[in-house]
């Protein structure tokens, strides 16, 4: 068993992995089993890019979607009292128009693939770098230099959003008993306590 | 063929190696726990179990408790999902040994030196919270899940405060490399990181504290007032498994703090005596002092209040790194010192 071929076992176990569990989010009948299933879906693809030696990316696909994004939707989904869905979601109302919207990213990835396979990339082998080339360097080197622009445009928009949502969601109420915390913790004790000195009472042990 | 084989068998035993001493630190650290906060409570501490009927001030304990531990019976809770219920101690055990990939103990002594080392354990770091949740919302009890919420909130609050503390580190360093972290700290104690760098040194161990859900952050566990929080509902081997799996991660932490800010295998001292040599000692004895103050924060200090964490997490300690970033970013500019 040549490493070759054990990295072409793996490529297509978790390649099937991925496609199962990517079926089983829309099909399972429990919403926390859905929210899991991507989860599951979601490693196996980073797997799949860990094989193509794209680790930076592999592990930022973990660390911001698994470790955050997924773990706030299933905070909400716990939170959220969901009756059980009596029936599979493919047969729900919404059904169609999911399917179109599928269809049409399948024939735009079939396109990509087209134009990309007939061009430039080989399609049959990796390009190998060396023992010393990072990932994380040509990534960090590319988005500060060539894409400078469209970098700061994401961070940006990705700011007014974070604002948008925080500006959407609060509220004053005026019943609402907030702490403000810089106040507790300058307050004076002496303000608030008197410290009596006192004789000791002297009784026999009776209750005057 | 048989070059695979041998190679897929020669990382396995280094893989075992690697889990079995942990498991076998998280053992006798429960006993240096007992032990430490027995001494600050002016008590003995367990002194009882020994071996071949030698007490031995109580070192046969861990074992003892292990056995117990194993020998209980595993009790599901009416309605508890069973299959979450299983799986969950297992997420929680099998992220907080997954991070220990790639920790270098000493020079070139570590099971896979990865480029994108430091991302990698934090990602690992940040799956722990799945064992958590599901094992709450599995177990089907109203305590189990209050825990299991209090700790999501939790640990990803400081999350975001330990990556940005991290990233101090990565611009001093360049690299994300662990190995490479520890090599741009070589000469003496005035080298490593933890000088230009003390606010995010500070930072990040105290979030590392709230983000193993230990005291004076435990409220996800909240004996008073949810019991036991989301492993409630566990007993048995399972309960031992979660036990494991936060021990180990106190472990990677004090470990990782070590490498980032102490100069992991590095000699404090220069010079050409023993003392001055690298060795995985100092790596050991580093992240022992961590350890002993995870301990001495639990004997001393009183729980916070849920508010008072999220204020400590968000309010304070992302404005501090982020500052300190920016300071750090002009340091490595201008080279100053010894460590840019």
């Amino acid at each position: 068993m040549s490493p070759e071929l054990l990295i072409q076992i793996l490529f297509y176990l978790f390649g099937a992995l991925a496609i199962g569990s990517g079926m089983a989010v829309v099909s399972v009948r429990n919403t926390v089993y859905s929210a899991l299933f991507l989860v599951f879906c979601f490693f196996n693809v980073a797997i799949l890019w860990m094989l193509l030696e794209a680790e930076f990316l592999a592990i930022i696909l973990v660390l911001v979607y698994v470790g955050a994004v997924m773990v706030l939707f299933l905070f909400v989904i716990m939170m959220l009292d969901i009756k059980k869905v009596t029936k599979s979601q493919f047969k729900s109302g919404y059904t169609k128009a999911a399917l179109l919207i599928a269809a049409a990213m399948l024939v735009e990835l079939m396109m990509l693939f087209g134009y990309r396979m007939k061009s430039q990339l080989p399609a049959d082998e990796l390009i190998r770098q060396g023992e010393s080339y990072s990932n994380v360097t040509e990534i960090g080197m590319t988005l500060f230099t060539d894409y400078v622009y469209a970098f700061e445009v994401a961070a940006v928009i990705l700011l007014v959003a974070i604002v948008a949502a925080i500006m959407l969601t609060i509220r004053k109420r005026p019943e609402n008993k907030q702490i403000d915390a810089s106040k507790q913790i300058h307050v004076n004790p002496a303000d608030r306590f008197r410290v009596v000195s006192m004789d000791a009472e002297k009784g026999n042990g009776e209750e005057s | 063929m048989m070059e695979t084989v041998i190679y897929l068998a020669w990382t396995m035993a280094k893989i075992l190696a690697i889990v079995l001493s942990v498991v076998l630190v998280v053992a006798y650290l429960t006993y240096f726990e007992r032990k430490v906060i027995g001494f600050m409570h002016a008590r003995i501490g367990p002194n009882r179990v020994g071996f071949l009927g030698f007490k031995l001030r109580g070192i046969g304990q861990p074992f003892a408790d292990v056995l117990k531990l194993l020998t209980k019976e595993i009790i599901f809770p009416q309605k508890a999902n069973k299959f979450l219920f299983v799986i969950a101690p297992m997420i929680t055990l099998a992220t907080a040994f997954a991070a220990w990939a790639v920790i270098p103990f000493s020079d070139g002594l570590v099971l896979t030196d990865v480029n994108a080392g430091l991302i990698y354990v934090l990602a690992m770091t940040s799956l722990g919270v799945y064992g958590v949740i599901i094992a709450g919302w599995a177990s089907n009890s109203k305590y189990a899940l209050l825990g299991a919420l209090r700790s999501a909130a939790q640990i990803i609050s400081y999350e975001i405060a330990m990556g940005f503390a991290l990233v101090g580190v990565i611009v001093a360093a360049g690299t994300l490399n662990l190995s490479g972290i520890v090599n741009g700290q070589q000469g003496g104690i005035l080298n490593w990181y933890f000088i230009p760098l003390f606010p995010l040194f500070i930072v990040y161990y105290i979030s590392g504290v709230a983000e193993t859900n230990r005291l004076p952050f435990d409220v996800a566990e909240g004996e008073s007032e949810i019991v036991a929080g989301f492993h409630v509902e566990y007993s048995g081997a399972a309960f031992a498994l979660f036990f494991l799996g936060e021990y180990a991660n106190m472990i990677l932490i004090s470990a990782l703090a070590t490498i980032m800010f102490l100069g992991g295998w590095l000699s404090p001292i220069g010079g050409d005596s023993w003392l001055a040599q690298p060795s995985i000692l100092w790596f050991i004895a580093k992240t022992s002092v961590f350890l002993y103050v995870y301990f001495w924060l639990r004997a001393t200090l009183p729980r916070y209040r849920y508010d008072q964490i999220m204020r400590l997490g968000w309010k304070v300690f992302i404005p501090i790194t982020i500052v300190w970033i920016l300071v750090a970013a002009v340091l490595k500019v201008y080279q100053i010192g010894p460590w840019f």
